[in-house]
């Protein structure tokens, strides 16, 4: 028997607020590989990320995360949401993830293996000097690492990552890319990632996720990032260029 | 000076006070909620004016409708921050519908002074037992929400997928700040909450301490500046609202001078 793919998704119509900012998206994801969700803004990646991990109730189709139903609170989805000002900038980025750690479990005792298992995690990611700065004195990278840390705790099956490469400069990307990319070789990890641009991610990514126009197409780089296709998603004329180093350069007309 | 009974009441009720203040002070100025945690003191002024309009005690009202409010406030599901108008105009009807009552009452000017300024030196026994065992409780609650609210105050997205109860949490902070902000008002007066609420609370989060010892240090620094600002109101017969109010600027002023020739400034800090 195989098994169950990391997302099983049909049919879906989702949307914050009882808007439906997606209709009928389908795709399912094999477990262990990275998956670029790739869209402009406002095509609902955000949307699609909340609706996997629970928080907005899909309003038709389908969804299953390894084979079972989708709800908040599921150990192992790990989360890194879109950034944003963060709060409690004196406090260090230990106490951040710590919190997070201890929080969790709202009114029971936290995991007393919670620390032990951070300090590793902060090692194997080289980012132990970061940890115990002010939170408001790490730069945009840096903050993306450890917050990476945080996503990884407990062990998760399936990294969702709203993001992570926003602000970030070229050389960040790469890292947090590599670093993707390696966690799902080596953990076999599912990784879903949504980002503006695909380049950073090219050498990572197994399959894309294109989102525009509340619909949806799935499959491999070279598949999806074509004219017809991102045309047809956007109902209207898209032009896609390769460079001969592989970027890919998508430029949807404005309407 | 504490050889004197309503001194000893004064030194108890405001340590008391302080201690709870601190603790939800310091979370007030994480979440950024002050001006709500401000809006608390009015709205429970006004229930303390219908209170004695009533013929009731006004802490009863206060703690009623400080408590109520804040929960309300938090449970509504916005956060305070871009709320701000609806607070500033709940707050003002709130002074205004105080003022109304004790219009109505048409008592001595001295009762809205003690209501808006505190009258600490005037507490007696009975409220000092209803400011213990609010106080109490206020600290049990706290220690109850203190690891989710802390989790949700940093990372609410993170929180609300890990299914944290968000709101719920918001909303009981809050009506615990109303409580506190009753607890406060008696020493103080629903004026000047801020002094023992924010002040301490503002001052902590600069240190850059462990969230224990942040709060360990708002209670303390909450404590020592009301107890500080009685011995200065007794040497000096300056009004206590003032003196903890000055001690109160003064410690967070000089926080901030030492914090920032020591780091620079931490960006983002927006306290
Ligand atoms: N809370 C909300 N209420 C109503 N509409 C929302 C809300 N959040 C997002 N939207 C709308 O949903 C659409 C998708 O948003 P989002 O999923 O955040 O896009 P993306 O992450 O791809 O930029 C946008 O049109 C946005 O305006
Ligand atoms: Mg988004």
């Amino acid at each position: 028997m195989s098994a169950p793919p990391a997302i099983s998704c049909h049919g879906l119509e989702t949307g914050p607020a009882g808007r439906s900012v997606l209709r009928n998206v389908c795709f399912d994801i094999p477990p262990g590989t990275v998956t670029a969700v790739l869209g402009p803004n406002g095509a609902g990646k955000t949307t699609l990320f909340r609706t996997l991990l629970g928080l907005i109730r899909p309003a038709r189709g389908t969804l299953a995360l390894f084979g079972q139903p989708v709800k908040t609170g599921r150990r192992d989805v790990g989360y890194l949401p879109q950034t944003r000002t963060p709060a409690g900038p004196t406090l260090s980025g230990r106490t951040h993830i710590l919190a997070a750690l201890q929080g969790s479990r709202t009114w029971g005792l936290p995991d007393p293996r919670g620390p032990a298992e951070l300090d590793r995690l902060l090692q194997e990611l080289g980012v132990s000097s970061l940890a115990d700065r002010p939170f408001g004195s790490l730069s945009g990278g840096e903050r993306q690492k450890l917050l990476l840390v945080q996503a990884l705790l407990g062990q998760p099956r399936l990294l969702i990552l709203d993001e992570p490469l926003a602000g970030l400069d070229p050389a960040h990307m790469q890292d947090v890319a590599v670093l993707a990319g390696k966690l799902a070789r080596e953990k076999g990890l599912t990784v879903l990632m949504s980002t503006h641009d695909i380049n950073p991610l090219a050498d990572v990514t197994d399959q894309v996720l294109y989102l525009a126009g509340g619909e949806a197409r799935f499959g491999t780089s070279d598949d999806v990032l074509t004219s017809p296709v991102l045309s047809t998603l956007y109902g209207c004329p898209v032009e896609v260029f390769r460079t001969p180093s592989g970027q890919v350069f998508v430029s949807a007309g404005r309407t | 000076m504490l050889q004197f009974e309503f001194m000893r009441l004064a030194f108890l009720a405001s340590g008391l006070a302080a201690l709870l203040s601190g603790v939800t002070g310091w979370f007030l100025v994480l979440r950024r909620q002050s001006f709500a945690g401000h809006a608390l003191s009015h709205i429970g002024f006004a229930g303390a004016a219908a209170s004695l309009w009533a013929g009731l005690p006004p802490l009863a009202g206060l703690m009623l409708t400080a408590g109520l409010g804040g929960t309300v406030m938090g449970t509504s599901g916005a956060r305070q921050e871009q709320h701000d108008v609806a607070i500033g105009l709940t707050l003002a009807f709130s002074m205004g519908a105080g003022m109304l009552f004790l219009h109505l009452l048409n008592g001595p000017a001295r009762r809205a002074t003690a209501l808006l300024f505190g009258n600490v030196m005037g507490i007696d026994t009975p409220t000092l037992i209803c400011l213990t065992v609010t106080v109490l409780a206020g600290l049990a609650g706290m220690a109850l929400l203190a690891r989710p609210l802390l989790f949700l105050s940093l990372q609410p997205e993170l929180a609300e997928a890990r299914g944290v109860p968000v709101r719920l949490i918001s909303g009981l902070f809050l009506g615990l700040t109303g409580l506190a902000t009753a607890a406060c008002a008696e020493v103080t007066g629903v004026l000047l909450v801020f002094t023992l609420m924010i002040g301490p609370g503002a001052t902590a989060l600069r240190l850059g301490l462990t969230p224990l010892a942040g709060l360990a240090a708002a209670a303390g620094l909450a404590v020592a500046e009301a107890w500080g600002g009685l011995a200065l109101a007794w040497q000096s017969d300056a009004p206590v609202s003032f003196c903890i109010a000055l001690l109160s600027l003064l410690v967070f002023g000089l926080t901030t001078l030492r914090m920032k020739r020591k780091n620079g400034d931490v960006q983002n800090t927006q306290f």
